[in-house]
């Protein structure tokens, strides 16, 4: 999974018919310092993240593991809203 | 899967219902000299590792299987301990 914040949504209203409901968001991949990284995904929100908010972001087929997106065509999801990082 | 040391952790209180009670890890990939390589990223914890220690992980959907496998989304997660650095031959 990779720490990311969120910089903005995505509006669709012509989509895939299981992505219906389902929130977009564009995250930016951050490094563990909080310093930004370049690039950008959209991801499927799972847990109601908000702007600005650092989040986990798992990508890949594990995607469609988080309860309620089994066989919703994604490859990237918000699966948790960071309180803390500690790194030694 | 790849050699790993543990140097952080990480709180999410709001998370998906299916990573509830799972420990988050932060883990740096190092190379065969066991030293930093790559950027860091957040592992699901499998086995009880702790911060400092070297780690194997695995990435993909194979990173689900430890746990309830249809069930746990993960594509980084930890799976073994190593014994000591003197157990890596290189």
């Amino acid at each position: 999974m990779i720490i990311a914040r969120i910089l903005g949504t995505v509006v669709s209203t012509q989509k895939d018919e299981r992505l219906q409901g389902k929130k977009l968001l564009i995250v930016r991949p951050i490094n563990v310092d909080g310093s930004d990284t370049t690039g950008y995904v959209v991801a499927v929100d799972t847990v109601g993240a908000g702007f600005h908010e650092r989040v986990l972001v798992v990508a890949g087929s594990s995607a469609r593991l988080a309860q309620g997106m089994k066989d919703v065509p994604v490859d990237a999801a918000i699966v948790g809203v960071i309180d803390t990082v500690d790194v030694t | 899967m790849q050699l790993a040391r543990v140097i952080g952790t990480v709180v999410a209180t709001v998370k998906n219902d299916s990573l509830h009670g799972r420990k988050l890890l932060v883990v740096q990939t190092v190379d065969r000299n066991l030293e930093p390589n790559g950027k860091p990223m957040v592992a699901v914890d499998a086995v009880g590792a702790g911060i400092g220690e070297l780690v194997f992980w695995c990435r993909g959907k194979e990173a689900s299987f430890p746990f309830k496998r249809e069930d746990t989304p993960t594509d980084c997660t930890i799976v073994g301990i190593v014994d000591s650095e003197q157990h890596v031959t290189r």
